[in-house]
C-alpha cells in the first residue's frame, strides 16, 4: 500500500506488546457480547412462556404463528436498520406500507394489469422512500422532521388511493405469499412464505451491509459524517439509498399485508408500525446515533416483539396489560443491555 | 493608582502528571493593560481557566486579589472574586436580549415575575458609558461581533469586575471594530480597571500593552515594562528552547525538487482566506506556518474542495484542475490529513481494516459492488508492517488505538491512493515522541520517492526540522516565504516575526 516508499520507514521497537494483548482480549470479549446481543433475552422469554403456558409455546404450529407474525415487522425493521445506521430515523414506514398496499390492491383489480400489483406496491414504497431521502440529503432537512411530515402526508395519500374505503380483492394474483407455506417435507416441515420473504430480506440486507462497498459507506456515514465527506464518500447518495431501501421494504411489507388480508384500508393499515420497527432495531443493539449495529440484532429484536405478543396471549394476559408489559420489557431489556456493555467496557 | 490588584504566587497546574503551568508568579496592577503572550500551548489558557474557576490550581500556590487571599472555585468563582473573562468564542445566548444576557443568572424578579423593564433600565447607563449603538432590548442574534463583545464587556462592568481578561478579542473583528475596541480598552484603563490582554498580534501589544508577560512551556519566562517592550526580546522569550534532534530529513530538496506538482493561485473563501498562492514541487516538503486562526487549515480545505471558494484556481502538474469535493481531490491524487483526526478523520467504531481501505474500496470492488476482502486484508497488513502500526490485529476498532497509531492509521488510508500531493495538517498533534519520529521518517521517505508534501504545523521546531521551505500565513494572507539554504538556516525567530507581523514594526 505505501506505494511511495513509506514501507521503508523503520519500525521503532514495540514497547506496548503486553498492553496490546490485554486490549485484544478485552475487545474480543466485547465483540462476543455485542454479537450475542439480545439473543439470551429472546431465549429466556421463549423458555419462560413455554413453562407459563404449560408447554404450548414450543409447538410447530405456534412457532409458525410467531414467525408469521414477526415477518412484516422484520422487513420494516430491516429497512429501519439501514436508516438508523446512518444516524437517521424513518417515521413514515407505517404510512408508506399502507399507501403501497392500497396502490397494489387497486391495481390488482384491473384485469389486464392485475399481475403487476406486486411491483407496483414495491415501486410505490421505493418512490416515497426516495422522496424522503432526497429531502434529507439534498435539502439537509432533519430526518425526524421530514419523515414525521411524510408519516402524515403519505397516510393521507393512502386514504385517497381507495377513496377512503377498504379495497377488497379475493382473487389476487400471488396471494399465496400471504397465506401459503413453503413445504420442505409434506406434513412435517413447512415455513410460511411471509417468513421466507422476511428471512430473504435479512440475508440481502446482511449482504449489502457487510459485503459491499456501499455497506461500509453506510457505517462510515453513521459513524462520522464529516470524516466520510472528507474521505470522498458521496454522503448524499448514501442517504438517498438508505431512505429508498426503507421505503422499498415498507412497500414490500405493504404487499405482504395485502396478500395476507386480500384487502387494505388506507386509514387503518400499518398504524404505528414504525414504532415496532424502531423498537426491533433498538432491541437489536443498533446505536441510535448511528455507525454501530447489525442486521442479525434487528432480527432478534423483531422476534422478541413477536414472542412477547404471542406469549402474553398464550398465557392469557389481558389486552390492556399486554401493552404495559411489552413497554416495560422493552425498557428493561435495553437497560440491561446498556448495563452489561458498560460492565464489559470497564473490565 | 497602580496598586497590585492581582497577585499570583507559585501557581501550578498539572494534568495526569504533566505540568501545564509551573510555579507562575504574576502581578497585575490596576489601571494597566497587561499583555500575556506565548506560543500555542504555552499555558495561557490554563492560567486563564484557573482565574475563572474552571480549573483548580495545584496546592502550594496562592492567589491574592486586592491583597487578600482568595480561592476561586466553580464556574462563578472568578466572577465572584471580581474577575471577568471574555473568551474568543463569546458566551452569549443569541436568542435572548442584551439586557437578559447581562443579567443572565442574576435576573431580577418582582413577586416571581421577571422584571424585564427594571433590567433594561439597569443596563442602560453601562451601555451608554461604553458608547453602545444598540438598545437593551435588542436580541443578541441581531448584533455584529463587535457589538457582542461590547455586551460581554458590559456584563463584566455590571458585575463590578476589577479585572477583565480578554482572549484574542480582535480575532473575529473588522479593522474598524478593532479600533473602537482599543479606544474602549484605553477608556476602561483610565477608569482604573486592570486588563489582561491575551494576543498573538505584536502590533496590538505594542499599541496597548503597559507590560508584557511571556509564558513558555508553562513557565513565566519574563515580564517586560513598557520601555523594554521590543519585538525581538519578546520573540526570543517566546521561542527560546532547544530544538530536539529527532527530526529526520535525509531527502535532498535540490535533487528531489523537480517540476511543480501543485500550484494554488489566489485562493480565497471570503473570510478566513483572503487570496493565497503557493506552489509545492515534487520531492519537496513545504511548511505552512502561522498562528492559530491565520487561515492555514481553511486554505487546505479550499484546496481539497472541503469548503467553497470564491476565487482561485488549482494546477496539478501544470494542468488546470477543477475540484469541487474532497472526492475530486482524492481522484486527482491530492490527499489531506486532517488536524482533527477524531472528528474529521477516523471512524472510531470501525475496524482498522475498514479505516485503511475506505477510499479505495470502490476501486478494488469485485463486480463494482462487492468488497474484495483479500485485497483489503493484504493492504491493511502491509500498512501495519510498513508504518509499524501497533494494534492487536487489523480487525480491532480504530478507537482503541493510541494517538500515534491512530495518526499512522489515517496516514495509511491516504497513502493507499498513492497521492502525488500530500497535505498534512498538524501531523504530530497529540502523538507521543516515538510515533512522532516515525511520522517524520515516513514524511522523509515519501519526499525521497517524489511526493509533493505540504505540512501545516504550529510546532516551529518541527517545521524547521523537516521542511525545505516555509510559507508563513498571517490573517488570511501569505505573509512571506523562507527557503532553507546552506548558509541561511530557517529560524523560529524569522518565522515568528512573519507570523505575528512584527517585521514591519522593527524595520
Amino acid at each position: 500500500m505505501p506505494d511511495n516508499g513509506a514501507s521503508q520507514a523503520q519500525p521503532a521497537p514495540s514497547t506496548t506488546t503486553n498492553g496490546a494483548a490485554a486490549e485484544t482480549k478485552r475487545q474480543r470479549v466485547r465483540m462476543l457480547i455485542s454479537a450475542l446481543g439480545m439473543l439470551p433475552v429472546l431465549l429466556i422469554l421463549c423458555i419462560g412462556f413455554h413453562f407459563l403456558s404449560e408447554g404450548r409455546f414450543f409447538t410447530g404450529q405456534n412457532l409458525g404463528i410467531v414467525l408469521q407474525q414477526a415477518a412484516v415487522n422484520t422487513v420494516l425493521a430491516a429497512g429501519m436498520t439501514f436508516v438508523i445506521l446512518t444516524g437517521g430515523i424513518d417515521l413514515s414506514v407505517g404510512s408508506i406500507l399502507a399507501a403501497s398496499a392500497m396502490a397494489g390492491l387497486t391495481l390488482s383489480k384491473l384485469p389486464e394489469l392485475g399481475m403487476l400489483w406486486l411491483p407496483a406496491a414495491l415501486l410505490t414504497g421505493l418512490g416515497f422512500g426516495i422522496v424522503n431521502g432526497a429531502l434529507i440529503a439534498l435539502l439537509r432537512l432533519p430526518p425526524f422532521i421530514v419523515t414525521l411530515g411524510s408519516l402524515t402526508a403519505v397516510r393521507g395519500l393512502a386514504r385517497l388511493l381507495g377513496a377512503d374505503t377498504t379495497v377488497f380483492n379475493p382473487s389476487m394474483p400471488y396471494a399465496f405469499i400471504g397465506n401459503g407455506s413453503l413445504t420442505f417435507i409434506p406434513g412435517v416441515a413447512s415455513i410460511p412464505w411471509l417468513s421466507v420473504i422476511a428471512l430473504l430480506v435479512i440475508l440481502v440486507s446482511w449482504l449489502v451491509l457487510r459485503r459491499t462497498v456501499l455497506g461500509v459507506h453506510i457505517y462510515a456515514v453513521g459513524g462520522n459524517e464529516s470524516a466520510a465527506r472528507l474521505a470522498g464518500i458521496k454522503v448524499w447518495a448514501v442517504l438517498i439509498f438508505v431512505y429508498g431501501i426503507s421505503g422499498l421494504f415498507a412497500g414490500l411489507g405493504g404487499a405482504m399485508q395485502a396478500a395476507r388480508l386480500y384487502a387494505a384500508n388506507g386509514l387503518q393499515l400499518g398504524q404505528s408500525y414504525e414504532l415496532d420497527a424502531i423498537t426491533a432495531v433498538i432491541l437489536g443493539g443498533t446505536s441510535f446515533v448511528g455507525g454501530i449495529g447489525s442486521i442479525w440484532g434487528t432480527l432478534v429484536g423483531a422476534l422478541i416483539i413477536a414472542v412477547l405478543s404471542n406469549g402474553l396471549i398464550l398465557v392469557g394476559v389481558s389486552d390492556i396489560w399486554q401493552y404495559v408489559i411489552k413497554g416495560l420489557v422493552i425498557i428493561g431489556a435495553v437497560a440491561l443491555d446498556r448495563y452489561r456493555l458498560q460492565g464489559s467496557a470497564r473490565t | 493608582m497602580n496598586n497590585p490588584i492581582l497577585e499570583m504566587r507559585g501557581v501550578s497546574k498539572s494534568f495526569f502528571g504533566i505540568k501545564a503551568l509551573r510555579a507562575v508568579d504574576l502581578t497585575v496592577y490596576d489601571g494597566e493593560v497587561h499583555a500575556l503572550m506565548g506560543e500555542n500551548g504555552a499555558g495561557k489558557s490554563t492560567l486563564m481557566k484557573i482565574l475563572s474557576g474552571a480549573y483548580r490550581p495545584d496546592p502550594g500556590g496562592e492567589i491574592r486579589i486586592d491583597g487578600s487571599l482568595v480561592r476561586i472555585e466553580g464556574p462563578l468563582g472568578g466572577r465572584n472574586a471580581g474577575i471577568s473573562i471574555i473568551y474568543q468564542e463569546l458566551s452569549l445566548a443569541p436568542n435572548l436580549s442584551v439586557a437578559e444576557n447581562i443579567y443572565l443568572g442574576r435576573e431580577i424578579s418582582r413577586s416571581g415575575m421577571l422584571a424585564r423593564g427594571v433590567m433594561r433600565e439597569g443596563v442602560g447607563p453601562i451601555l451608554k458609558r461604553l458608547g453602545a449603538d444598540f438598545l437593551p432590548s435588542t436580541l443578541v442574534a441581531h448584533l455584529s461581533m463587535g457589538q457582542r463583545q461590547l455586551v460581554e464587556i458590559a456584563r463584566a462592568l455590571h458585575a463590578r469586575s476589577k479585572i477583565l481578561i480578554m482572549d484574542e478579542p480582535t480575532a473575529a473583528l473588522s479593522a474598524g471594530e478593532s479600533a473602537r475596541l482599543f479606544a474602549l480598552i484605553r477608556q476602561l484603563r483610565a477608569e482604573g480597571l486592570a486588563i489582561i490582554y491575551i494576543s498573538h498580534r505584536m502590533d496590538e501589544v505594542y499599541a496597548l500593552g503597559d507590560r508584557v508577560t511571556v509564558l513558555r512551556d508553562g513557565r513565566l519566562v519574563g515580564s517586560l515594562d513598557k520601555p523594554e517592550i521590543r519585538a525581538d526580546t519578546i520573540v526570543r522569550l517566546m521561542v527560546g528552547r532547544d530544538v530536539s534532534s529527532f527530526y529526520k530529513k535525509d531527502h535532498d530538496p535540490k535533487a528531489g525538487r523537480g517540476h511543480p506538482v501543485l500550484a494554488a493561485i489566489d485562493m480565497a473563501d471570503g473570510h478566513r482566506v483572503r487570496g493565497c498562492s503557493l506552489t509545492v514541487h515534487a520531492g519537496e516538503v513545504v511548511g505552512l506556518a502561522g498562528l492559530i486562526g491565520a487561515g492555514r487549515t481553511e486554505l487546505a480545505h479550499l484546496i481539497i474542495g472541503a469548503s467553497p471558494k470564491i476565487s482561485g484556481r488549482l494546477e496539478l502538474e501544470g494542468r488546470k484542475l477543477e475540484i469541487r469535493t474532497p472526492g475530486d481531490a482524492l481522484e486527482a491524487g491530492i490527499a489531506y490529513l486532517t488536524e482533527d483526526r477524531k472528528a474529521l478523520g477516523l471512524f472510531l467504531d470501525m475496524s482498522c481494516l475498514d479505516n485503511i481501505n475506505l477510499t479505495v474500496l470502490g476501486r478494488d470492488a469485485k463486480l463494482g459492488w462487492f468488497l474484495d476482502r483479500d485485497k483489503a486484508h493484504e493492504r491493511a497488513d502491509r500498512a501495519f508492517a510498513g508504518l509499524s502500526i501497533r494494534a492487536a490485529n487489523v480487525g480491532v476498532p480504530a478507537g482503541g488505538l493510541s494517538g500515534g497509531n491512530q495518526q499512522k492509521l489515517l496516514l495509511s488510508r491516504l497513502l493507499a491512493i498513492a497521492p502525488k500531493v500530500l497535505i498534512l495538517d498538524e501531523p504530530t498533534r497529540g502523538v507521543d515522541v516515538g510515533a512522532k519520529s516515525e511520522i517524520y521518517s515516513i514524511i522523509d521517505n515519501l519526499a525521497k520517492a517524489g511526493t509533493a508534501i505540504l505540512v501545516i504545523s504550529s510546532d516551529l521546531p518541527e517545521i524547521i526540522g523537516i521542511c525545505d521551505r516555509v510559507v508563513v500565513m498571517r490573517a488570511g494572507r501569505i505573509a512571506g516565504e523562507m527557503t532553507r539554504g546552506p548558509n541561511s538556516p530557517l529560524t523560529q525567530e524569522d518565522i515568528m516575526a512573519l507570523a505575528t507581523g512584527m517585521e514591519h514594526l522593527d524595520a
